[in-house]
């Protein structure tokens, strides 16, 4: 079992959890993933490590509590235990190999997506502290669901916010804000990191394409076990199927098929579901756009 | 002397019952079904089921003591040579070892030997001599990753020996591909597998799940932080292949690794479970194996219409032939001499069926099996909504990428020798992970093996 050692609010619906998880925390590195089993009935499902600590032990983990799984999840307090918190799984992000004199003559850009948010910030981190620029931007629908503001702002060194509604920082979608800071304020990015919801990712890596910007996506297939055995995590990208979890999450955001990647999400998702979801997201005030209510 | 009668049939549930259950397909023999079996056996003077056996149970021996009543010395035979006997008894194939080479079988029916293991091994972990961990200690450890038959096998042979054995898993539960892959039906998990599992620890061997040894850990941490003294890998060969044909990644096309795992890992067929499976009212599985014939099977009790999909004939199906013959009763179609195309789908990108060819049985390969051409203008199709890929599995790649001097073939298989040693110092390999996909026995087989090298190397170090 591995105990909560701390939960906290981050906006309504994302929680974030410090996961007592020693052998997970001494090993793990940005841009790796951990596959979490809430109770002996719980699936197991692959959550991407936003924080963790080797000397306390701990792992850190942002959920956004949207199907079953993740609900159940959310809905432990601290002193609660996970019956599984198994990783760290995938490949650590590529910059975590590459000569530090190297890097830091590198422009990074990264762009977070809702709860993708938690997942760039350890990646940040790690830049900052190895003294590597990094600007980031951060969307969301509105201010409220806007999470990692500070901490992000503490080790980035600019940060812009989009909301859809305006609410915060500019009214509009990621793209745009990377489409004004490339063409009117002219900045030099030398790689992108893209994290957020699948849809997201894909226009980022549309608009990337354009500067001939190389980059990265971390994508949130889904798995069973993690470690290769399954294959329901496969993804095309270069045109060969590959698998999310031992090959990524990490891939070259302009090789991967995202239609295929976002159709292949809902695999296990029932009719039943997918109407409720588009009922709730419209009782929100979404109106899908890439027409997944028809 | 043998008795001059006909093999003892043994009990099953009927196939039309079964086929909307998980429950175990056979009941086993009782023991009068057993020792009358038993008394069948001609207790050859130079037994060729004994050569046949991948691990050479002396099997005249333990039948003759099961004739007899003497059923704790069966137990003790079997458990020289092997630690799994309902567990083997159960999925070994038999009619290509012991009872295949069988003296009875060429003008009748061989020794059910396979039932009788699985009886004298059921036996066991009811009414068996507990088990006791062994009372001198070496004081010396050694870490076992993986902990289905190899790791196991390995694991209790030197906690006997007195060492101080901890297996790593890299999944939630202990087993391997006795809980991920076989299906309850086949063999029951609470009943045999966990008590089997139970066994192995009352030998005082630790049992660390969650552990993917070359992330959680590597090797080396195991050695030189950990204080292991040396290392057995029984990592399996987990790894699905897929055809590389067109359509592929549509939704409804799994392999039979997922299919499996949802099934009998995460126990997706009970509703108190939350992992999710999609069965969809007609199943293709592709591929002639057990776990094509599990796979098949399990789409059958979930209500689906079951169809085996394989290139060659009949004949050449590597499955075990009682598989073959339960799934027949159970229902399951089968279309020999067809190879799939295309994975056909949708607009919305779900599979609606799978374009095929038919073939034809040409020269004999480097297997010696007939290999299959494929018959000119023979191209159709059939409809489903899900297709299963059952091609086989390689092992997993990542802790030969993560050992520096750990040598794998061409195949991804690491390489070791007849003793288990690898190509890197005090790291020891069995099972699937070095033969490549194989049997349980082998791979039971394998870690005894290993046990015995790892306990001279390390005594001579």
């Amino acid at each position: 079992m591995y105990p909560i050692l701390e939960k906290r609010s981050l906006a309504e619906g994302i929680w974030l959890m410090k996961v007592l998880a020693p052998r997970v925390a001494r090993s793990a590195q940005p841009g790796q993933f951990v596959i979490v089993r809430v109770d002996e009935h719980g699936e197991r499902i692959p959550l991407t490590i936003s924080d963790f600590d080797a000397a306390e032990g701990s792992v850190t983990i942002v959920t956004q509590a949207i199907g079953a799984s993740t609900r159940k999840i959310c809905a432990l307090e601290q002193g609660d235990a996970l019956a599984d918190f198994a990783g760290p799984l995938g490949h650590p992000s590529e910059f975590v190999k590459i000569p530090v004199e190297e890097l830091r003559k590198r422009h990074y850009l990264f762009v977070a997506g809702g709860v993708g948010t938690a997942p760039v910030y350890p990646q940040v981190k790690w830049l900052r502290e190895h003294g590597v620029c990094a600007d980031v931007i951060i969307g969301a629908k509105t201010r409220d669901m806007l999470i990692y503001t500070d901490a992000m702002r503490a080790v980035a060194e600019n940060l812009y916010i989009a909301t859809d509604d305006g609410s915060e920082g500019f009214k509009g979608l990621v793209t745009q804000v990377i489409e004004e800071l490339v063409e009117k304020q002219g900045r030099h990015y030398d790689e992108c990191v893209a994290i957020g919801p699948m849809i997201m990712m894909k226009f980022v890596a549309l608009t990337t394409k354009k500067y001939s910007l190389k980059t990265t996506v971390s994508l949130n297939a889904l798995m069973v076990d993690g470690t290769g055995m399954c294959g329901a995590c496969r993804v095309t990208v270069g045109g060969r199927t590959r698998f999310t979890c031992v090959d990524g999450p990490e891939f070259d955001a302009h090789e991967v098929d995202f239609d295929e990647a976002m159709r292949r999400q809902g695999m296990y998702r029932t009719q039943e579901q997918r109407a409720a979801a588009i009922e709730a997201e419209r009782k929100a005030g979404h109106e899908c756009r890439i027409g997944l209510d028809k | 002397m043998a008795n001059k009668i006909p093999r003892v049939p043994v009990r099953e549930q009927d196939p039309a019952i079964r086929a909307t259950n998980f429950e175990e397909v056979c009941y086993g023999y009782n023991p009068e079904e057993a020792a009358l079996e038993a008394s069948r056996c001609l207790r050859c003077k130079n037994p060729r089921c004994v050569g046949a056996c991948p691990v050479g149970i002396r099997i005249p021996d333990f039948i003759a003591a099961v004739h007899e009543g003497r059923l704790q010395e069966a137990a003790d035979i079997i458990s020289e040579d092997s630690s799994l006997p309902s567990i083997c008894g159960r999925v070994c194939p038999q009619e290509s070892q012991c009872e295949g080479a069988c003296i009875l079988g060429i003008k009748g029916e061989p020794v059910a030997v396979g039932k009788l293991e699985r009886f004298v091994g059921d036996w066991k972990l009811e009414h068996g001599a507990p088990v006791q961990p062994a009372a001198v200690r070496s004081g010396r450890k050694v870490a076992v990753i993986g902990s289905g038959p190899a790791g196991l096998a390995c694991a209790s042979d030197l906690a006997r020996m007195g060492y101080d054995v901890k297996i790593f898993e890299a999944l939630h539960e202990a087993g391997g591909v006795l809980v991920y892959g076989i299906p309850e039906f086949r063999l029951p998990k609470e009943r045999i597998v966990a008590r089997e599992i139970a066994q192995v620890e009352r030998l005082g061997v630790e049992i660390e799940t969650d552990v993917i040894v070359g992330r959680t850990v590597t090797i080396d941490s195991l050695l030189d932080e950990e204080g292991y003294d040396a290392v057995f890998i029984g990592s399996g060969a987990g790894l699905p292949r897929f055809m590389g044909i067109p359509g592929e990644n549509l939704n409804g096309v799994v392999s039979a690794n997922e299919f499996l795992t949802r099934a009998n890992l995460m126990h997706a067929y009970d509703k108190e479970y939350d992992t999710p499976i999609y069965v969809g009212q007609r199943v293709v599985v592709v591929g002639g194996g057990n776990v094509a014939m599990d796979a098949v099977r399990t789409a059958r009790r979930l209500g689906a219409e079951a169809t085996i999909v394989y290139r060659r004939s009949e004949k050449e199906l590597p499955a075990r032939v009682e598989e073959v013959h339960h799934a027949k009763e159970e229902g399951i179609r089968f279309r020999m001499l067809t190879n799939p195309t295309e994975v056909l789908g949708d607009e919305k990108g779900w599979v609606t069926g799978l374009r095929c060819v038919e073939m034809e049985l040409g020269e004999p390969d480097e297997s010696g099996r007939r290999s299959p051409v494929v018959k000119e203008g023979s191209e159709f199709e059939i409809d489903c909504d899900v297709v299963i890929m059952a091609l086989g599995t390689s092992p997993n790649p990542l802790l030969a990428a993560t050992t520096e001097g750990l040598e794998t073939n061409r195949r991804g298989c690491i390489t070791a020798d007849e003793h288990g040693a690898t190509t890197r110092k005090g790291v020891f390999a069995g099972g699937d992970a070095v033969t490549g996909a194989a049997t349980v026995i082998l791979a039971m087989g394998a870690g005894r093996t290993a046990a015995r090298a790892i306990d001279e190397y390390i005594k001579n170090r």
